[in-house]
């Protein structure tokens, strides 16, 4: 007998059949179009002259583009569909009229989240073998470090979304968040050249600590901080957002 | 009649989409004042006819005169001058109560000071004042359509277009609807409506013509038709589960005219008791017996062999 | 003589016509007007700012100074601060008339009951069209600002800048209300989507189009945003030259078509 969580999972698999092609599309297609624009066109006005990064442009943005697409794949998947849950499809509640627990049903649909983010991640790994900026057998981790850093930002969601009393609120959960970290968070441009404040949120936002991880894992080369440190950030976002998570499913579905 | 005196002429009128024809060269005149009637079951092409009058579907065929303009040329000029409540309320979700009104007003280049009393006025009308500043997504289903009418009042029509105007409410709000409806009639306003209700029908129609596969089959009040195309009374009697196909013969000779439906048997007649004390006489004894008078509903039975409702 | 009797009337008929169309946008005024909707409008002129911040300035750092077309040096950021520009047009005027568009045209159906009066269908086009350079000419205004105040551009040349996005959020309006018609699910806004994101990478945004290989670079000149980016950066860097008269015919040309098709097809759709 399948654990319960499974046959969670396995409901959102099987509607996932579905749309998988528009999905494959936006979470893939749009970051990879991104590395060209940016990586190559720019980034040879930017290798013609001795920067500070030390690497080809591209090698440099690939690795924050992978973590930032975990970022927005996890966000994106982790709002819309639990509040369609809760509302529209109302999956939640039919799956509470079963055996299932909240444990199970909140497990089973942060897991096939998360399976979003490794498959994503792992064909944008593809698309960066392809161009050549993968330089360290590490880069075979960074689908894990994309899984972390997609837990670190669906675990809130989940929270916010089974709280969320409209759907207009995730837009502006894009703007505020999802947006400015992806411009800011180090994928692009180091930190450092930002305004203290802007690096503080940086530091504090899971993104960046994602980006330095997989960046360390592409190139093979050294972390900020560690990657301990930046592991245990993460680690703390998942923590605190499944708890809030858990607790805000249970409220909503009453257990 | 004239044609000038005609609101509404429609003359050979057709509707198709496709290969599928859905008004079948229809002859219909409206008079002003009058309320009048299309009658007849879900796809006998009364929607068809009224988007066309309401100047929102072209013709294909036959000629559409309205208001003596014709709605092939003239659609805007008409439709300034028609008040439309579709069959499915069509409300602005994400106006109010009120603005639903003068937001549509506005549509008819209403000045914005007449458009705001003119809704007060209708929102009074319609017994909605007190939900004015309201979102409409809240409201029942009677208060939503009674919304639509008042919405369809705003540019004071000379004929108001009313598609299944109480289908999917409940019995008290379909009363309101209609005590409204009346109150328009009193004022001079000329109706057109559609119906698969025949007691809709009965209640509103002045004048009515029954529909049925895009063709008209009877023309008149509701008076009229009944007297021709049924009897005064009709008694319905019913014999539990038992198969009623061999009743039939049984009956034969009771009243003008035996009808075996699927759960009951009608037997039209200008004498309903005298006919029951008949059945008894034959020995039958029916699970239940009714008397009634002859409705629009027998009128339809009669010229297509089906119900209204199915 | 003719001209009397004719004229007044032309203008009558020209100005029933206009005031029908802007009742379709005072609709939408009477909509925005409540709630959570502001929140969302709102925070939609912050997303191109923080994008001129990041790669502007934050990648600019990188890059430093880049050649015009004219073979003038300006900083990355006075670079690309004209192409978000153009960018934030072309995504406010889409967002209002594909997603939003579509939803009120086959979802809350607003236009059924708006068509059973006097109104048109291209009155409601333009009437939506002209709700959406509202709302883009307020995006655009404060971007134009902010640009100002950066010293990217000067005060005199936002001003000139300013009716032209407009032009660019036209154009974009009407093409994106001409296909919202042809679209028959949600899904479909997916292509939309990509389509406008790869529009707004390769329409010489972020690098000059020179930089492509020929074929590549004709395919960006032919795509509906390069000019808008053209059309602005010329005038943004003040070096506009005779090629923006071009510029401007192209996006003109564009939102004509996209009106005439945008409102023939709302006709076959509702006016069946």
């Amino acid at each position: 007998m399948a654990h319960p969580t499974a046959l969670a999972l396995e409901f959102h698999l099987v509607a996932y059949k579905r749309t998988w092609r528009s999905s494959v599309f936006s979470s893939f297609a749009l970051p990879a179009m991104f590395l060209v624009a940016m990586g190559i066109t720019v980034g040879h006005y930017i290798d013609e002259r001795s920067t500070s990064i030390g690497v080809p442009y591209l090698d440099y943005l690939g690795p924050g583009l992978l973590a930032a697409t975990a970022l927005q794949v996890a966000v994106g998947d982790s709002t819309w569909p639990v509040y369609g849950g809760f509302h529209w499809t109302r999956v939640y509640h039919v799956m509470r009229a079963s055996p299932l627990t909240v444990g199970d049903v909140l497990r089973g649909h942060l897991a096939f989240v998360l399976l979003r983010v490794a498959l994503s991640s792992a064909g944008f790994l593809v698309v960066l073998l392809l161009f050549g900026a993968l330089h360290s057998w590490w880069a075979l981790t960074t689908p894990l470090v994309a899984v972390l850093v997609g837990a670190a930002c669906a675990a809130p969601c989940f929270a916010f979304a089974a709280r969320a009393t409209s759907d207009g609120a995730f837009a502006v959960l894009f703007r505020v968040a999802v947006v400015p970290m992806t411009l800011f968070a180090g994928v692009f441009f180091p930190v450092e050249s930002l305004p203290w404040v802007a690096r503080l949120l940086a530091y504090v936002s899971p993104l960046w600590h994602g980006v330095e991880l997989s960046r360390a894992a592409t190139l093979g080369t050294a972390t900020a901080w560690g990657v301990p440190a930046h592991v245990a950030v993460l680690a703390v976002w998942c923590a605190v957002g499944y708890v809030l998570a858990l607790r805000s499913f249970t409220r909503k579905l009453g257990d | 009649m004239a044609e000038d005196e005609a609101l509404i002429a429609a003359t050979a009128l057709v509707k198709q989409f496709g290969d599928f024809t859905a008004v079948d060269g229809i002859d219909v005149r409206v008079r002003a004042g009058e309320a009048f009637g299309f009658l007849g079951p879900n796809g006998a092409g009364k929607s068809s006819t009224m988007r066309m009058i309401g100047c929102v579907s072209r013709p294909t065929g036959g000629a559409l005169r309205i208001l003596g303009l014709d709605a092939a040329k003239d659609g805007a000029a008409i439709r300034a001058r028609l008040g439309v409540c579709p069959q499915q309320d069509s409300l602005d979700l994400e106006l109010t109560v009120l603005e639903n009104l003068t937001v549509y007003a506005r549509y008819f280049n209403i000045p914005r000071k007449v458009a705001r009393a003119r809704a007060m006025e209708l929102l009074d009308f319609v017994q909605l004042a007190d939900r004015a500043g309201d979102k409409v997504e809240p409201l029942s289903g009677g208060m939503k359509r009674r919304l639509t009418i008042a919405r369809a009042l705003v540019n004071e029509p000379e004929i108001v277009l009313l598609d299944e105007p109480t289908t999917g409410l409940d019995p008290q709000a379909r009363h309101l609807v209609w005590e409204r409806l009346f109150r328009l009639k009193q004022r001079g306003v000329t109706l057109v409506l559609t119906t698969h209700y025949m007691d809709e029908a009965e209640q509103l129609c002045d004048r009515l013509v029954v529909m049925d596969a895009g063709r008209i089959v009877a023309e008149g009040s509701p008076r009229e038709l009944i007297d021709r195309h049924s009897t005064r009374e009709v008694l319905e009697v019913r014999f539990g589960n038992d198969p009623l196909d061999g009743f039939a013969d049984k009956l034969d000779g009771i009243g003008e005219r035996v009808e075996v439906l699927p759960d009951r048997i009608l037997v039209y007649t200008g004498d309903g008791d005298a006919a029951a004390a008949q059945v008894h006489g034959r020995g039958l004894t029916p699970s239940s017996v009714l008397v009634r008078r002859g409705s629009l509903e027998d009128v339809f039975l009669q010229l297509t062999g089906r119900t209204l409702v199915d | 003589m003719v001209t009397t009797l004719i004229f007044p009337r032309a203008m009558s008929r020209l100005d029933h016509r206009a005031s029908g169309a802007l009742s379709v946008t005072a609709r939408n005024l009477a909509a925005a007007r409540h709630a959570a909707y502001w929140w969302v409008l709102l925070s939609g002129f912050v997303e191109p700012l923080l994008y001129l911040l990041s790669i502007g300035v934050g990648v600019g750092r990188l890059v430093g100074d880049i050649a015009l077309p004219d073979g003038r040096l300006v900083t990355y950021a006075q670079f690309v601060a004209p192409a978000m520009l153009a960018a934030s047009a072309m995504n406010g005027a889409l967002a209002e008339t594909t997603m939003n568009f579509y939803g009120k045209l086959k979802f809350m159906r607003i236009y059924d009951a708006t068509l059973a009066t006097p109104i048109t269908p291209m009155q409601v086009s333009v009437g939506e069209l002209i709700w959406a350079m509202c709302r883009g000419g307020v995006y655009s205004a404060v971007f134009l600002v902010v640009m100002a105040a950066l010293d990217l551009t000067t005060w005199g040349w936002a001003l000139v800048a300013l009716p032209v996005t407009l032009l660019v959020g036209f154009a974009f309006g009407a093409l994106g209300m001409g296909l919202s018609t042809l679209l028959r699910s949600w899904q479909d806004f997916d292509y939309i989507n990509v389509t406008q994101f790869g529009l707004f990478l390769f329409s010489g945004t972020f690098s000059p189009p020179s930089d492509f290989p020929v074929p590549l670079q004709i395919l960006i000149e032919v795509t509906p945003l390069y000019h808008g980016v053209a059309l602005l950066r010329a005038i943004t860097t003040g070096s506009p030259d005779w090629t923006v008269l071009w510029h401007v015919a192209y996006l003109v040309a564009l939102a004509v078509a996209g009106l005439t098709m945008a409102s023939r097809r709302m006709g076959v759709l509702l006016l069946k």
